[in-house]
């Protein structure tokens, strides 16, 4: 098989680490795992490895009810029952009511595709061993037609995970596996400079020092992310406000912080503070 | 080298498996880090290491292991060498004997070297290949040459570097961060209760009434379970405690979000339960323990948070806290006893460093709870013995 690089899109910028990490999985054909302070791309990451490498996507958002088959296959009983009563098709052929899951559709397809795992924490403990063998041997079995679904090429399979519960180790162990950091400044501002182009440059160095300022602030609970960082400079940008006056009163908090009790923190910090500039 | 790499991180007490081991040989067979240490960084750790609190774990070994090592060594002559001859120095389990042998090497070893022929005819340092032949295309001038802009400092700073400047110290466990990860912790508690999970269908009942309504359909729905978890929490406030006020606050938050628990309860004490226990601090209201005490059974389990600290006359002498009503005066340690007799599903988080758990007042306190530190991996433990996976026994031995 050819080797496949992937480096990112125009729009989704990737440091060097995880860009190996993404290259490593595509590569040896492993599913990779993604964990990260929520509002860092996790998810999506997988919509710019299906645009940089030109395959479709396919989105599995788990839930909690989620079973592992339901990525596979679904069998439709109800609606072959409702048929059944009704005599508006012929039931005889199962293989009608059987509908493909985002996993069964990607092995099913000529195509080498991305499949998204959304969440995947979000489901039963049992749920990521479940899947194992199907990630495994990338092939299933239709159950109630005695087919076999293999797949033609091998997804790359990206999991993205909230840490709300352990995964498995045997899961783990089959995975590339890669925490996305918190941007640094550096990245940090190529990222906004993505998203807001024209946005002057002595404006944006207040700005992201206020920000990585009020990240650090132990009172604020939940820490602003980066597409929170990227509506703050579109609201401050807008606003017309100039440098100085941003530094000053940390206009538009809302947009950053969402809980109002860290908006408060926010503003007794902001008056008791060492002046921003470094 | 990469071979004791991998021997050097076994050793040091990460549990990288053989399975881990053979997939890092596969991508450096296909060329993915031929001769930059910088990216055999994030492929070791992306195949190798599976949670983001060993990666500073990770980064220390990395940091020990490759120091002096210049930041271009040529994996790949040494990849086949070892290729042609697959063996780990030391003696290995037979599962993974079997997990060695049915490894290709031999089509490894082609791919390798087809690789390298390719890639002399192209000339070292093209932009066809990642990583290798010294001029990475990515990351030095925020460039490739297909004007994708690339983000990242990959320039200028080698893989030991990075790893020495150990970026993920605070994602260790034996650190506390936030309340999302104690209420991550403590959902764990959830496992406690039998009856559990979301609202299903009843499927025999289903059956059973569509039958009976001459196949009318009629989905039964069996009514949602309830999870069985009571919890009590128990905090120490004031005096010596006010230097964990911050992380007492957040394990405070994270309970009390916590919708899993079919009860919850929270009081006050100051260095040790007396006779009351109190809602609101600063204005000394609050129930008297033994009311408490009766409401409480052993479906219960209990949390008790605080620093053990203090003169063991506080202990041991009656003391009635702030409170000057004293019906039947006890002892603290006599009150702990009676909270442990009533409910023995309780653990003490204790917010200060293991080395000082040995002042007289702790040590008591450890031999009538197990004690735990407030840390994320303690909380995990603590959670561990309150679901009964771990034997709830108080003693003076500190779990590693």
């Amino acid at each position: 098989m050819n080797r496949q690089t992937f480096v990112g899109t125009e729009s989704y910028l990737v440091d060097a680490a995880l860009r190996d990490a993404v290259n490593v999985a595509v590569n040896i054909e492993r599913p990779l795992l993604i964990k990260g302070e929520p509002g860092t791309g996790k998810t999506r990451l997988a919509h710019a490895i299906a645009e940089a490498l030109a395959m479709e996507l396919q989105i599995w958002n788990v839930k909690s009810t989620s079973k592992a088959r339901d990525g596979l296959y679904v069998y439709d009983t109800v609606q072959r029952l409702n048929d059944a009563r009704f005599g508006d098709r012929d039931i005889r052929d199962i293989r009608q009511y059987i509908k493909l899951g985002p996993l069964g559709r990607a092995f099913a397809a000529q195509a080498r595709q991305v499949v998204l795992v959304d969440e995947i924490d979000k489901a039963d403990l049992e749920f990521p061993n479940d899947l194992l063998q199907e990630l495994d041997v990338m092939s299933f079995a239709v159950d109630e037609t005695g087919e076999t679904v293999a797949a033609k090429q091998r997804p790359v399979v990206v999991i993205t995970s909230n840490n709300e519960k352990e995964l498995p180790d045997a899961f783990l162990r089959r995975c590339v596996f890669h925490y996305i950091d918190f941007p640094e400044r550096e990245l940090m501002t190529e990222i906004v400079r993505v998203h807001h182009p024209e946005v002057e440059a002595h404006l944006l160095s207040e700005l992201l020092t206020a920000f990585y300022w009020l990240r650090e602030q132990p009172a604020i609970r939940k820490r602003p992310s980066t597409s929170e960082l990227v509506d703050w400079v579109a609201a401050v940008t807008r606003s017309g406000l100039d440098a100085d006056r941003v530094v000053k009163e940390l206009p538009f908090l809302g947009v950053l912080l969402k809980r109002e009790q860290d908006v408060d923190a926010a503003q007794e910090a902001r008056v008791s503070r060492i002046p921003l500039r470094r | 080298m990469f071979v004791d790499f991998f021997l050097y991180l076994r050793e040091t007490g990460l549990k990288v498996s053989l399975t881990e081991y053979l997939a890092l040989v596969e991508s450096l067979s296909k060329g993915l880090a031929r001769a930059h240490l910088d990216v055999f960084y994030h492929l070791a750790r992306a195949l190798w290491i599976k949670r983001e609190s060993d990666y500073d774990h990770y980064d220390r070994a990395f940091a020990t292991f490759f120091r002096g090592v210049e930041a271009h060594v040529d994996l790949s002559d040494e990849l086949l060498g070892w290729l042609a001859n697959p063996v780990l120095p030391r003696a290995l389990s037979p599962e993974e004997l079997a997990a060695l042998k049915r490894f290709d090497f031999d089509t490894l070893r082609e791919e390798l070297l087809q690789r390298l022929r390719e890639q002399r005819e192209r000339h070292d340092g093209g932009s066809h290949w990642v990583g290798t032949g010294g001029t990475s295309p990515f990351g030095h001038g925020g460039k490739n040459p297909q004007g994708i802009r690339i983000g990242g400092s990959a320039a200028g700073r080698s893989a030991v570097y990075v790893a020495e400047s150990r970026r993920f110290r605070n994602l260790r466990h034996d650190r506390i961060l936030d309340t999302r990860q104690i209420g991550a912790a403590l959902k764990k508690l959830r496992q406690l209760g039998r009856d559990r999970g979301p609202e299903e269908l009843d499927v025999e009942a289903t059956i059973d009434k569509c039958a009976k309504n001459a196949g009318e359909l009629e989905l039964i729905f069996a009514p949602p379970k309830k999870n069985r978890v009571k919890l009590l929490l128990l905090m120490d406030v004031g005096g010596s405690m006010d230097p964990h006020v911050a992380l007492c606050e957040r394990l405070f938050s994270a309970a009390h979000a916590a919708t899993h628990f079919k009860a919850f309860k929270h009081y006050a004490f100051h260095n040790c339960v007396y006779g009351r226990l109190y809602t609101d601090m600063t204005a000394l209201e609050g129930p008297p323990t033994r009311e408490v005490l009766q409401g409480l059974d052993s479906t219960w389990s209990v949390i008790l948070v605080g620093d053990a600290w203090m003169s063991p006359y506080e202990l041991t002498a009656v003391m009635d806290g702030f409170s000057l009503e004293s019906r039947e005066p006890a002892p603290g340690i006599e009150w702990l006893r009676r909270l442990r007799a009533r409910c023995p599903t309780s653990v003490w988080l204790n917010p200060e460093p293991i080395g000082v758990w040995e002042s007289a007042s702790t040590r008591l306190i450890r031999q009538i709870f197990p004690m735990f530190s407030l840390t994320l991996d303690g909380l995990g433990a603590a959670v561990d013995v309150l679901r009964g996976s771990k034997p709830n026994r108080p003693g003076l031995r500190v779990e590693p």
